[in-house]
């Protein structure tokens, strides 16, 4: 058996041919594969059919346990652990906590929100096979780049090769892990 | 012309740059071996600046706040002057990439990155004058709830403690936003870098990103949704920064025009300050190119608006002071034109109300020394708006007899000019150390970011 290795990466000189390419390789019926560009590009998320994000979501939920989080704070604070009667005006004076209550919303909501989007990336990675292929330092300036994963129950190291051939890459490298 | 078809905007980035090409230069002025002299010199002046600084607060954590011109029966001087002034600078940054954001305003790219490291430098700044305000800034933890023995919890319903909350959380938004921003510059700084240390810092910084489009996708959505929760945060802050005063009974601070026109202020004076960094820079590292005379003058349009929105809040203060028939706030737009402090009171005028007209002429817009001129004085104007608001409001409240004046002492200059010094030091170690303009939101601005695709093949 050959040594295990990642995948396979194909090079391409701009991100028209980059989509393209990753929706000939999804319409091949290739799951486990990636894209990588030095922007964000809306089409490539589309052309590899991937689901919606589940970041609004968690966000939401963030921006809930943080107002009720906040308020339920103040209204503990004010009215049950140290309730101070001002000329009898009512311990929970709920438009006073209003302002502390909507920045505790936000507070969460974004911090909800980096973390989510970190998590759901699962970042920090320091370290990942495709960084062992020396041309890839150009994802982050100028390159586009496909990879198809060797989990992928369709990766046969030949065939995917020609395959990839066929989508008229600038090159062609093995992935190692 | 003719009125349906204008001409169309001269383009953001001029023709002939490439994806390489923007990345190099941008990159270049961070990974370049060779420190510039002009950046030696800026930041040992800046730095004096700083020490003052550290001097001038250590001093006053030895002898206690009495070192400031602050007494009875004015409190707040040149502290919560400054607090005000430093926080509404610091709303630009957030505004442009939030809000901007959200209008689709693609201009914003090339400003955005270094709008929101001032923005968080200026609240840095800003924090400094409520913490050590106190008197005792090592017991400020007690501003926050906290389970502790005394059984105490802050007092929720005060003004003071909504600004901990707006001001914190505020500060702690704009880090993770301009933080986010910076994640896939990280990796490009990582990648170009040509020495060991910088390799492994960016590297750690960047945490492994590597521009996959299921991370792009997520990316894109948590940007967005930061942009969206920004939004009213940042309309929130001043807000609450005005409520600390609005709630009060002083006469001249007991209104309710406060919370919009305290936002337009900060707005306002935050577009002043980036044109005021903006211009030097541009021409100092050669940016031309990226910090267009287009951006330059949509600046000076959004200064003239909320200038005028400034301006009309004076005019509403002051009528709805003579309207109210309320002896004690009648006297005080009379006590500010006409009292001991009218300098400062006609001097806001002409700095924040006339000299800004100017902007309505297309040719100080195209002028950048003129508009760099006129940035500065709106910046003086705004932080003079504030102490004729603070200082000359406190100063002569209801009765005669409990009036007072103000005097600013050495150590509230030193203080003062010492958070400018440290603002400035962060800015030039932001500028050598990381990318003053995003690269990958100035790649999607290329037209050759464009992808083309025959959609009738998808989905």
């Amino acid at each position: 058996m050959a040594p295990r290795i990642y995948g396979l990466m194909a090079e391409f000189e701009d991100a028209t041919a980059l989509v393209a390419a990753t929706e000939r390789a999804h319409e091949a019926g290739y799951k486990r594969m990636d894209a990588y560009s030095p922007f964000p590009i809306e089409e490539l998320h589309h052309a590899m059919g991937s689901p919606h994000s589940r970041l609004p979501l968690i966000v939401l939920v963030g921006g809930i346990v943080g107002c009720l989080g906040g308020f339920f704070l103040q209204y503990w604070a004010s009215a049950m652990a140290y309730p101070i009667n001002v000329g009898g005006r009512p311990l929970n004076s709920w438009p006073a906590f209003i302002p502390v209550t909507f920045e505790c919303t936000i507070l969460v909501a974004a911090l909800s929100a980096v973390l989510g989007m970190l998590g759901l990336n699962g970042l920090p990675t320091p370290y990942h096979p495709v960084f062992n292929v020396e041309r890839f330092a150009l994802a982050s300036r100028s390159r586009f780049f496909l990879v198809i994963e060797s989990k992928d129950r369709r990766f046969r190291l030949e065939d995917t090769r020609e395959f990839l051939v066929t989508l008229h890459p600038r090159d062609i490298w093995t992935v190692d892990y | 012309m003719d009125p349906t078809h204008p001409a169309p905007s001269p383009p953001l980035i001029p023709p002939g740059y490439t994806f390489g090409s923007v990345t190099d230069k941008i990159s270049a002025i961070v990974l370049g071996k060779r420190t510039p002299m002009g950046w030696w010199a800026g930041f040992a002046v800046a730095f004096l600046f700083a020490m003052l600084l550290f001097v001038s607060l250590s001093y006053l954590v030895v002898k206690g706040i009495g070192i400031w011109g602050n007494n009875q029966p004015v409190g707040w001087a040149f502290d919560i002057t400054n607090f005000v002034w430093w926080i509404g600078i610091g709303h630009a940054g957030t505004l442009i990439s939030a809000i901007l954001l959200l209008l689709r305003q693609s201009w914003r790219t090339s400003i955005n990155r270094f709008a929101e490291a001032m923005t968080l430098f200026a609240v840095a700044c800003a924090g400094i004058f409520p913490l050590f305000h106190t008197g005792r800034p090592w017991l400020a933890y007690w501003l926050f709830p906290y389970p502790n023995t005394m059984g105490v919890w802050p007092q929720f319903r005060s003004p003071l403690i909504w600004d901990v909350f707006a001001v914190s959380t505020y500060a702690t938004v704009s880090l993770l936003f301009w933080f986010v921003g910076l994640i896939p510059d990280l990796a490009t700084l990582r990648d170009r870098s040509q020495s060991r240390v910088g390799r492994i810092v960016y590297g750690m910084l960047a945490m492994g990103w590597r521009g996959s489009a299921r991370h792009w996708h997520q990316y894109d959505t948590a940007y967005l949704l930061l942009a969206g929760l920004a939004t009213p945060l940042v309309v929130s802050v001043h807000t609450v920064v005005s409520f600390d005063f609005a709630i009060g009974i002083v006469p001249g601070w007991h209104t309710t025009i406060f919370p919009p026109y305290f936002v337009a202020g900060a707005i306002y004076s935050g577009f002043a300050m980036v044109l005021t960094l903006a211009i030097p820079i541009r021409a100092v590292y050669g940016l031309n190119d990226f910090i267009t005379s287009r951006h330059l003058q949509n600046m000076a349009k959004v200064m003239l608006v909320t200038g005028l929105i400034v301006a009309y809040g004076y005019l509403t203060e002051a009528f709805i002071a003579w309207y109210s028939g309320d002896l004690y706030e009648g006297f005080v737009p009379i006590n500010r034109a006409n009292g001991p402090y009218r300098i400062a009171y006609w001097s806001l005028i002409l700095c924040n109300i006339a000299i800004p007209q100017l902007l309505w002429f297309k040719r100080t817009r195209l002028n950048p020394a003129a508009l760099w001129v006129i940035s500065i004085v709106v910046n003086i104007g705004m932080w003079l708006e504030r102490f004729v608001i603070i200082v000359v409001s406190l100063h002569r409240d209801f009765l005669p007899s409990s009036w007072g004046m103000y005097s600013p002492s050495f150590w509230d200059y030193s203080t003062f000019l010492g958070t400018i010094g440290l603002f400035l030091s962060l800015l030039f170690l932001f500028l050598r150390f990381l990318p003053m303009i995003s690269i990958f939101e100035m790649r999607t601005m290329l037209p050759e970011a464009k992808v083309e695709v025959d959609w009738r093949d998808v989905d």
